[in-house]
C-alpha cells in the first residue's frame, strides 16, 4: 500500500506557506519517509510494551525548591519589542 | 413548545500551591513584577530541558485520592501543539492518553447549592462523575492594548491541574454546587486556594440541549471567561434560554465558543468551531514516564477528613443539627475553630449556636475573617460554659461577647471588671423576693386571684433590686414557691 502524506494539511497546522512546487516536492519526499516507516510495521512487536523512550527509566523529578532564574533584563533581551516589562507582540484577539 | 434536556460538562483548571513551577525551579508568586520569574525552560529557549516537580505530582495524586479516582500505574506527559504568543515553545506540556487520574466523582450536598434553591433541590446528594484529572503547565498572561499585546511569563510553566467532569450535570444550579463542592475539597486537601476571582480556579463549560425523547446529544457549545461560581450559574442559565429560543424557532445551532460578559449578563460569540482542533499530540521525549505507586503511597497519609465525613461527625459527635454541621464544615477554618471551642464545652451545641449566630454576624459586620477573629476559641468556650453553668445570664453573655470581640479579653476578666456575676445564691435571691413581695401587694393579690402573668412583674422587680444580677430562672422558681 502506498502511504499518502497530506502536505497541504500538515503545512497548514505548522503555519507554513508552501508554493505548489514545494508541495509537490515534499509530497514525494515525505511519502518516501512514510513508506520506509511502513516497512517497520512488518516487525513482530506483540511481546514489546509500547514506550516513547529507549531507556526504561522512570520518575525523574526535582523537589519543589524555588531558585532564581533570569533578571527581567535578561528575560527580555531577545524580545523584538518590549513595553512596561512585557514582551510586546502584534495584537492577539481571542 | 418542546421540553429540552440540558447536558453540561465542566473543565476546571486549578492552580496548585507549589513553591516552584512545574518543569523548572522558577518561583510561583502571583502579583510579582512582570517577567521577574523566568528561565530558559519557561521561556521556551532551544535546548532547555524540563524536569517534573515532585510536589505537583503528589498534589494531583492527592486530589485523585480525595475524589475517588483510579490512579493507573503509569502516566506520561505529551506535547500539545498550537501557536499563540502565551506559549513560546509552540506546544504546551500536558497529558493526553495516560493522565494521572481516571474516573472518580465530586459529591454534591445541599449547602453547596445556591441559597435560593437549597430547600427545593430534588437530588442534593448527587455525585457528578469525573472523566479524568491531568497535570499540565499554565501559559503566560496576556494583556491587550490598543495596538499590541503584552506578555508576562511569570505564570508560564506553573503547575495546572485540569479536572474534567463527565457531561452529567443537568442544571446551572448543579454546576454551581459542583464547583462549590469541588472547591471545598481542594481547600481541605490544601492543594489550592481555588479562588475563581484570583484565577486560581478557572472553568470552561460545555452545554448542549436536546428535545425530550432524543438520545443523541445536541450541539455542544462552549462558554469561557467566567470568574465567579455565580457567574457560571448565570451564564449557563442565559445559554439555556438562548438555545431554547433558537431551537423553538427551528434554527440549527452551530458548534461554537462563546464569551460570558458578567456586566451585561449575556454570552457573545467568540468563534465558530469549523473542525476539531488537531493538536498533533505526541509523547514529550524530554520527559520520562512516571510510575505512580510510590507517589500514591507518599500522599495517602495526607488524605484529609473530607467535608461529607466532617459534616456527619459534627452531627454525631457534637449533636449539632445537620444544617449547622453543614455550615460549620463548609469553611475549613470555621470548622477547626468550632472543634477547638467545642473541645471542653459542657454543651457543644450551644458553642455552635454562638458561632453561627453572634460570632458570624460580628465577623461579617466588621469584615473580619475567622482567621483574624479577636475571640480565641478557648475564650468562646469559656463564655458559653459560664452561661451554661448559670453564672451569668444569656443577656449578660451577649454584653460580655461584644466586649470580648472588641478587646480580645478573656470572659472571666470582663465579668470581673463589669461585676456581672449572676446571683444564683438561693438565700440572697429569697431575700430579694421577700422585698419584692412586700413592696408590691397589688401584684401579689392579682397573682393569687389567678392572674398568673403578674409573677413576671414581680420577677422584673427582683431583677431590678439585684441590678440585673439575679438568675431569672431561680428568681421565678422562688417567687412561685413563696406565693403558692
Ligand atoms: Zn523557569
Amino acid at each position: 500500500m502506498k502511504a499518502e502524506f497530506d502536505v497541504r494539511y500538515t503545512a497548514g497546522l505548522a503555519r507554513l506557506n508552501l508554493s505548489e512546487a514545494e508541495i509537490a516536492k515534499f509530497q514525494s519526499q515525505l511519502s518516501q519517509v512514510l513508506e520506509y516507516v511502513e516497512e517497520l510495521k512488518g516487525v513482530d512487536v506483540s511481546q514489546v510494551e509500547p514506550t516513547a523512550h529507549a531507556n526504561p527509566v522512570f520518575n525523574v523529578v526535582r523537589e519543589d525548591e524555588p531558585r532564581d532564574g533570569f533578571t527581567p533584563q535578561e528575560a527580555l533581551a531577545n524580545a523584538p519589542r518590549q513595553a512596561n516589562g512585557l514582551f510586546a507582540v502584534p495584537k492577539v484577539i481571542e | 413548545m418542546k421540553n429540552y434536556l440540558v447536558t453540561i460538562g465542566l473543565e476546571v483548571h486549578v492552580q496548585l500551591k507549589t513553591r516552584s513551577k512545574m518543569f523548572c525551579g522558577c518561583p510561583v508568586e502571583f502579583g510579582a513584577q512582570p517577567n521577574t520569574h523566568t528561565c530558559p525552560v519557561c521561556l521556551g529557549m532551544p535546548g532547555a530541558l524540563p524536569v517534573m516537580n515532585h510536589q505537583a505530582l503528589k498534589m494531583t495524586a492527592l486530589t485523585g485520592l480525595m475524589l475517588g479516582c483510579t490512579i493507573p500505574p503509569v502516566c506520561k506527559f505529551d506535547r500539545k501543539h498550537y501557536f499563540y504568543p502565551d506559549m513560546p515553545k509552540n506546544y504546551q506540556i500536558s497529558q493526553y492518553d495516560l493522565p494521572l487520574c481516571l474516573g472518580g466523582g465530586v459529591p454534591l450536598h445541599q449547602l453547596a447549592f445556591p441559597k435560593d434553591v437549597q430547600k427545593t433541590v430534588a437530588n442534593p446528594d448527587k455525585v457528578i462523575p469525573l472523566t479524568r484529572i491531568h497535570l499540565e503547565e499554565d501559559v503566560a498572561k496576556s494583556t491587550h492594548f490598543d495596538a499590541s499585546s503584552g506578555i508576562d511569563f511569570n505564570r508560564a510553566g506553573t503547575p495546572l491541574m485540569e479536572i474534567v467532569s463527565d457531561p452529567e450535570i443537568s442544571s446551572p444550579e448543579e454546576a454551581f454546587a459542583y464547583l462549590t463542592s469541588l472547591k471545598q475539597i481542594l481547600i481541605y486537601g490544601n492543594v489550592s486556594d481555588a479562588d475563581m476571582e484570583k484565577g486560581q480556579m478557572r472553568c470552561d463549560c460545555n452545554i448542549s440541549l436536546r428535545p425530550e425523547g432524543q438520545t443523541e446529544l445536541g450541539t455542544k457549545i462552549e462558554i469561557k471567561n467566567m470568574n465567579t461560581i455565580s457567574g457560571v450559574r448565570r451564564a449557563l442559565a442565559y445559554e439555556i434560554e438562548r438555545q431554547t429560543a433558537c431551537l423553538d424557532r427551528g434554527e440549527k445551532l452551530l458548534q461554537e465558543t462563546r464569551r460570558w460578559d458578567d456586566a451585561s449578563g449575556q454570552t457573545s460569540l467568540m468563534r465558530v468551531k469549523e473542525s476539531e482542533a488537531d493538536y498533533r499530540y505526541f509523547p514529550d521525549p524530554d520527559l520520562l514516564p512516571v510510575k505512580t505507586e510510590a507517589i500514591v503511597a507518599e500522599v495517602r497519609p495526607f488524605v484529609p477528613e473530607l467535608p461529607a465525613t466532617k459534616r456527619a461527625r459534627f452531627a454525631s459527635q457534637y449533636g449539632v443539627s445537620a444544617y449547622d454541621a453543614g455550615v460549620l464544615a463548609n469553611d475549613l477554618p470555621l470548622a477547626s475553630y468550632f472543634e477547638k471551642a467545642a473541645a471542653n464545652a459542657r454543651n457543644p451545641k450551644n458553642v455552635a449556636n454562638w458561632i453561627l449566630n453572634e460570632l458570624l454576624s460580628s465577623l461579617s459586620n466588621t469584615e473580619t475573617g475567622i482567621e483574624a477573629c479577636p475571640i480565641s476559641p478557648e475564650h468562646l468556650d469559656e463564655l458559653v460554659n459560664v452561661i451554661d453553668e448559670g453564672k451569668i445570664s444569656g443577656k449578660q453573655g451577649k454584653e460580655v461577647f461584644a466586649e470580648m470581640f472588641a478587646t480580645g479579653k478573656a470572659p472571666g476578666v470582663i465579668i470581673e471588671e463589669k461585676g456581672l456575676k449572676q446571683e444564683s445564691d438561693l438565700g440572697a435571691i429569697e431575700a430579694l423576693c421577700d422585698q419584692a413581695i412586700a413592696a408590691n401587694p397589688k401584684a401579689v393579690a392579682e397573682y393569687k386571684s389567678g392572674k398568673l402573668a403578674s409573677i413576671n412583674f414581680l420577677k422584673g422587680q427582683v431583677m431590678k433590686l439585684s441590678q440585673g444580677k439575679a438568675n431569672p430562672a431561680v428568681a421565678g422558681e422562688v417567687l412561685a414557691k413563696k406565693l403558692a
